[in-house]
């Protein structure tokens, strides 16, 4: 099935206030469902609070040379939003400020961010981590991006590669016909140059989406499946696999509406609600900072356009991390995703 | 009453079974939770064993929540299909292998 993002279908998920509206009363059942905040309150956990900004996290844009049919972002070719020079700028005077550790760069694929280069040489840094989400088939897709991995090796950037499965069935099921392909290759050139082999020190890790409407199997026992079977059936290795939950916005919400899945969906997620994993959500200790500059708790509750409730410090110029540890983070049903089974962040299972 | 033998949602009610007898209820799904969890077997290839012989039992609940359930262990769509070919070289084998059975009695009795 051929996919193209939300917004150049002028469809009206591309509006987050219609998403949210969905979310909260589509129909009897989502009427119904308990809200986040009121499990969240359960917990002790309300309002949720953050824990510091251990991970900085850069949506450099929304265009893709894919169009995945979960995308959380409504990424594609189409789609034109890039970070500024400007707010790069204001990025790097940010990450200086707290000194962080993680730097954590997403996209849309982040490599086709014209500046990705320059700015990675002005942040890369001795004992800081700066992972790079790539979807792999840019790689080896054109020309131009072929000598990326060599430039991820310069500056030992961790590598995170989205590949929902070990076989192409499912793979391209998710990510478009040829993915599965594609992915194996550019893996394969990763392992050349070093990433996800023991002792080089190159962080090679892999991103898991359940392509459907349920939940990750348990993170390290699907970590050996892929480890055995990527071995078995291509000699490729890498270090970690991150499960992550599918969150019901932006394309896959289209894909529960269309299939009749989001009602047994949002059950299956508020059914799983898990307090140890509410505790643990990524929001807590990752700053979200969209193309625009503007600040987030999280990748999603960008994509729903929900800012960080710290007016002052909305935007990365204003960027004020005393500021911005006093505010709350913003929820809303889509929340359940994270605390769902063995929770859910951009770093995996958080139980 | 409902106008179909099965309703997707009975599924879910199966636990009101201990409404009528409590007892043997809780053991039972007591021993159930038991035998699903992770031993010698992984929980993935318990959820296809269940996958298969639900096929063999042809129980549409069963069906239902484990093709979910081998999904959430981290099964693969191919997985399950042979899974199911297993579950069907079975009854197909269970069937033919009583052919022996035809021929040795037609050839007692026959010349």
């Amino acid at each position: 099935m051929k996919v193209s993002s939300l917004k150049s279908r002028s469809h009206k998920l591309m509006d987050p206030a219609e998403q949210i509206s969905i979310l909260n009363t589509y129909s009897p059942v989502m009427c119904t469902l308990p809200r986040f905040g009121q499990l969240l309150e359960q917990s002790g956990l309300f309002p949720l609070k953050p824990s510091g900004i251990d991970i900085f996290q850069m949506n450099l844009g929304y265009m893709c040379n894919m169009t995945c049919r979960h995308c959380h972002v409504d990424a594609g070719p189409d789609r034109k939003e890039m970070m500024s020079r400007e707010n790069l700028e204001h990025c790097i005077h940010a990450i200086d400020q707290i000194d962080a550790k993680t730097v954590d760069l997403t996209g849309g694929a982040p490599e086709m961010h014209p500046d990705f280069r320059w700015f990675v040489s002005q942040i890369s840094k001795s004992g800081r981590e700066i992972i790079v989400r790539s979807n792999l088939t840019i790689l080896v897709t054109n020309p131009k991006y072929r000598s990326f991995p060599d430039f991820f090796k310069e500056h030992k950037l961790n590598v995170t590669c989205s590949l929902p499965f070990y076989n192409k069935f499912t793979t391209d099921k998710q990510r478009g016909v040829g993915t599965y392909d594609r992915s194996v290759e550019a893996l394969k050139v990763l392992n050349e140059k070093g990433f996800g082999i023991e002792g080089t020190g190159l962080k090679l890790n892999l991103v898991y989406n359940p392509a459907g409407a349920f939940l990750p199997a348990d993170q390290k026992a699907l970590e050996a499946d892929f480890k055995n079977n990527l071995r078995r059936k291509h000699g490729i290795e890498f270090n970690e696999l991150f499960t992550i939950t599918n969150l019901p916005i932006s394309r896959y919400l289209e894909y529960l509406l269309e299939s009749e899945n989001l009602d047994t969906y949002m059950q299956k997620l508020v059914e799983a609600y898990n307090p140890s994993a509410a505790a643990n959500v990524m929001c807590r200790n990752t700053l979200s900072i969209s193309w625009d500059g503007k600040l987030y708790d999280c990748d999603f509750n960008q994509m729903l356009e929900i800012p960080v409730d710290a007016a002052d410090s909305a935007h990365i110029r204003d960027f004020n991390p005393e500021l911005l540890m006093k505010r709350s983070v913003r929820i809303n049903q889509h929340c359940f995703g994270c605390t769902a089974g063995a929770g859910s962040s951009c770093g995996g299972a958080t139980t | 009453m409902s106008q179909s033998y099965y309703d997707p949602k009975d599924l879910k009610k199966f636990g009101d079974i201990a409404e009528f007898e409590p007892e043997l209820a809780e053991k039972f799904f007591s021993y159930y939770g038991s035998v699903f969890a992770e031993g010698e077997l992984t929980a993935r290839e318990k959820a296809l064993i269940a996958l298969a012989v639900a096929h063999a039992v042809q129980c549409p609940y069963c069906i239902d929540a484990y093709t979910e359930t081998s999904l959430e262990k981290g099964a693969n769509e191919a997985q399950m299909m042979e899974a199911v070919h297993v579950a069907c070289a079975i009854r197909g084998g269970a069937s033919l292998v009583h052919g022996v059975q035809m021929m040795n009695k037609a050839k007692k009795i026959g010349m």
